[in-house]
C-alpha cells in the first residue's frame, strides 16, 4: 500500500518533468537554494562578516571565490550566506501575506453581502498601489529589522491571496458537498475552515511559489536602497548598493555575483510558480 | 457610454480617497514621535523650536483633523515643505516631474514594443523552441532586479564604449542627442523588465482566442493565416493585453524608484527615496500620494480605452 502510493507520487513528478520541463528546470534552482541556505555553514569558504583589511577588492581567484568587497570581505562566503537571509525574508513575508490575505479571502467569498463588499474595495485600493512604493513606505515607518522588512513585504502581497481564494472559495460555496455538510447541521466555521478552506489550496501553493519571487526581489530592492535588513546580516540586495557602484569598474565582480544570485533565485521560483499555474489552468493547455 | 465613464470617474475619485487615509494611516505607524525624527534630523535644537513644529505639522490636533488639513491642502496644491530642505515641496518636486514621465512613458513604449510581438509569436508557435526562448526571454526579464539590469548596461558601456554616464541631467533643449543618450538606458532596463509581463498576457490571451470557433470557422474558409491572426484573432485578445499595459505603467513608477537612483536621474521617484532616508515624512506622504494619482489615472485611462474599443461596454452603461 504504501509503496503503491510512493510509485504514484514519481510517477507524477516524472510526468511533470516530462511535461513542463521549463517547470522541473526552476524546481531544480529552487532545491538548490534551499540546499545552500541549510547547509551554509558547511558551503561558505570564509567567516562572511570577517575583513581581510590586508586583501580588498581581490578579484576571484583559489582563495577567494569570487572576489572580494572593499572591507575584504569574502563575497562568495556573503552570497551563500545571503540565501539564508533572502529564503527566510521571501517565504516569512509570503507565507505572512499568504495567510492574513487567505484567510480574509475565505471569509469574505463565503460570506459575501456587505462584508465582502468592504473588504473588496480596501484590498483594490491597497493594490492599486506599487508593491515597492508600499513596501518601501512600510519599512521606512517600521524602522530596519529582518522582522519588520517581513511584516513590510507581506502587507503588500495581502490583496492578492485575498483575490484568489476568494474567487476559488465562491466556486467551492455552491458545491454540493458543502450542501451536504449544512444540511447536516454543521457551524458555518466549520463549513469554512474544515470544508472548503482544505480545498482551496491547490491555488492557494501555486500562488505562493509566484509570490516568493516577487518578495526576493522586494527585499533585495529595499536593501540596496538602504531600507532592507541592517548590518551585519549578508543581503543580495544591500551588496549590490553604494559600494559595489563606486567600485563597479574596478571590481565587476562585486556587480555581477550578487545580481546573479538574486536573478537566479527569482527565475527558479517564477519558472517553478508558472508550471504550478499552467498545470492548474486547464484552459492554457494545448488542445 | 457617459454613464460608464461617469461612474468610472466616481469610482476612481473613490479609490483616491481612500489610498489617501492608507498611506496617511501606514505613515503613523512608525515606532517613535515623526515630530522628533524631523527634529533631530533637520537640525533643530531650541525645545521652543519643538513647539513651533509640533504646532506646524499639525500633531497637536486629532488625528481627524490632521487627515482633514492634509486633504484640504493638497486640493489647494499646497504640497507643504520640505524640512530638510527648508523649501516648499513644490518647488523640489515640479522640475522632476517631466523627467519622471518622460522615463515612464520611453518604458513602457520599450515594454510594448518587446512584449507585443514576441507574445504572439510565442502563442503562434506554441511548445516549438521559439515559444520556449521568447518565455525564458520574459521570465529572466521579471527575474533581474531592474536596478542591476542598470548596473551591468553602466559596466558594460563604461567598459566597451567608454560612455561614462553624465552625473547631471541633460536638457532636451541644451543637448537632444545627449539627453536622449541618458535616458535610453534606463528606459530600456526598465522597460525589458515590463515587457516580460505583457509579453506574458499577449501570450495567453492570443492562445486563448485562438481556441474559439469563430477563429476556427476563418480557418476552415480558407482565410490566411496571417489575416486570421492579425485581423480575427488579435482584435479580439489586445483587450487584456491594454489592461495588463495600464497596469504595468502605475507599476513601473515602483522599478523607476531603483533605476532613478542607478542611473543618477533626478526624477520624483528617486526624490521619493530621499526623502523616506532623510525622514522628510510630510514630502513622503504628498510623494506616495502623488504616485497614487498616476496609478489611478493610468487606470481610468485603460477603462476609456475599453469603452472606445469594446462595444459590448460602450452600450451597457
Amino acid at each position: 500500500m504504501k509503496e503503491g502510493k510512493w510509485l504514484q507520487i514519481l510517477r507524477r513528478v516524472g510526468r511533470f518533468l516530462r511535461r513542463k520541463p521549463l517547470g522541473a528546470a526552476g524546481g531544480i534552482i529552487v532545491f538548490l537554494l534551499v540546499f545552500t541556505a541549510v547547509f551554509a555553514d558547511f558551503l561558505a569558504t570564509k567567516d562572511p562578516t570577517r575583513t581581510h583589511p590586508a586583501q580588498t577588492l581581490t578579484p576571484p581567484n583559489r582563495t577567494f571565490w569570487l572576489g572580494t568587497d572593499n572591507l575584504g570581505r569574502d563575497v562568495y562566503s556573503r552570497i551563500v550566506y545571503g540565501s539564508q537571509l533572502s529564503l527566510l525574508v521571501g517565504l516569512g513575508s509570503t507565507l505572512l501575506g499568504s495567510v492574513i490575505g487567505g484567510i480574509v479571502g475565505l471569509l469574505s467569498g463565503y460570506l459575501g453581502g456587505k462584508v465582502d463588499l468592504i473588504s473588496q474595495r480596501i484590498l483594490d485600493i491597497m493594490q492599486g498601489l506599487p508593491l515597492l512604493v508600499l513596501a518601501l513606505v512600510m519599512s521606512a515607518a517600521l524602522g530596519p529589522s529582518v522582522w519588520n522588512v517581513i511584516l513590510a513585504i507581506s502587507v503588500p502581497l495581502v490583496p492578492r491571496a485575498a483575490r484568489i481564494i476568494r474567487a476559488s472559495t465562491l466556486t467551492i460555496r455552491e458545491m454540493a458537498y458543502v450542501e451536504a455538510a449544512r444540511a447536516l447541521g454543521s457551524k458555518e466555521g466549520r463549513i469554512a475552515f474544515h470544508h472548503i478552506l482544505p480545498n482551496t489550496l491547490g491555488p492557494f501553493i501555486v500562488l505562493t511559489t509566484a509570490q516568493l519571487g516577487s518578495a526576493i526581489l522586494v527585499e533585495a530592492s529595499l536593501s540596496f536602497l538602504g531600507m532592507g535588513v541592517p548590518e551585519p546580516y549578508p543581503s543580495w540586495g544591500r551588496m549590490l548598493s553604494v559600494s559595489a557602484a563606486e567600485y563597479a569598474q574596478k571590481a565587476p565582480w562585486l556587480v555581477v555575483f550578487p545580481g546573479l544570485a538574486i536573478s537566479l533565485a527569482v527565475f527558479g521560483f517564477n519558472l517553478l510558480g508558472d508550471a504550478l499555474r499552467d498545470l492548474l489552468d486547464p484552459k492554457l493547455r494545448r488542445q | 457610454m457617459r454613464v460608464y465613464l461617469l461612474q468610472r470617474l466616481l469610482i476612481g475619485f473613490i479609490t483616491l480617497l481612500g489610498m489617501s487615509i492608507v498611506i496617511f494611516v501606514l505613515l503613523r505607524l512608525a515606532p517613535g514621535n515623526i515630530v522628533d525624527i524631523i527634529f533631530a534630523s533637520a537640525g533643530y535644537v531650541d525645545p521652543e523650536d519643538k513647539k513651533a513644529l509640533i504646532h506646524e505639522l499639525g500633531f497637536d490636533k486629532p488625528l481627524i483633523a490632521q487627515y482633514g488639513s492634509w486633504i484640504v491642502h493638497l486640493f489647494q496644491g499646497d504640497l507643504g515643505k520640505s524640512y530638510h530642505y527648508d523649501v516648499p515641496a513644490w518647488e523640489i518636486i515640479k522640475p522632476r516631474i517631466p523627467v519622471t514621465v518622460e522615463l515612464g512613458v520611453l518604458s513602457i513604449l520599450v515594454a510594448i514594443a518587446l512584449g507585443v510581438p514576441s507574445g504572439i509569436i510565442s502563442a503562434v508557435r506554441q511548445d516549438t523552441w521559439l515559444d520556449y526562448t521568447f518565455r525564458i526571454f520574459s521570465l529572466a526579464g521579471l527575474s533581474m532586479p531592474a536596478f542591476w539590469l542598470g548596473m551591468l548596461v553602466i559596466l558594460l558601456l563604461v567598459r566597451n564604449l567608454g560612455w561614462v554616464p553624465s552625473l547631471l541631467y541633460i536638457s532636451p533643449f541644451e543637448n537632444f542627442k545627449d539627453h536622449l543618450l541618458q535616458f535610453l538606458f534606463p528606459a530600456l532596463a526598465v522597460g525589458y523588465r515590463s515587457s516580460a509581463l505583457i509579453m506574458r498576457i499577449t501570450r495567453s490571451a492570443l492562445l486563448e482566442v485562438l481556441r474559439e470557433d469563430y477563429v476556427r470557422t476563418a480557418r476552415a474558409k480558407g482565410q490566411r493565416e496571417t489575416l486570421v491572426i492579425f485581423r480575427h484573432a488579435l482584435k479580439n485578445a489586445i483587450l487584456p493585453v491594454i489592461t495588463v499595459i495600464g497596469i504595468e505603467f502605475a507599476f513601473l513608477i515602483g522599478g523607476l524608484v531603483v533605476t532613478e537612483t542607478v542611473f543618477n536621474l533626478p526624477g520624483v521617484a528617486r526624490f521619493l527615496v530621499e526623502a523616506i532616508l532623510s525622514r522628510d515624512y510630510p514630502i513622503v506622504q504628498n510623494l506616495v500620494m502623488f504616485i497614487a494619482v498616476i496609478v489611478v489615472l493610468s487606470n481610468l485611462i485603460v477603462d476609456f480605452l475599453y469603452a472606445w474599443l469594446d462595444p459590448r461596454i460602450r452600450y451597457a452603461g
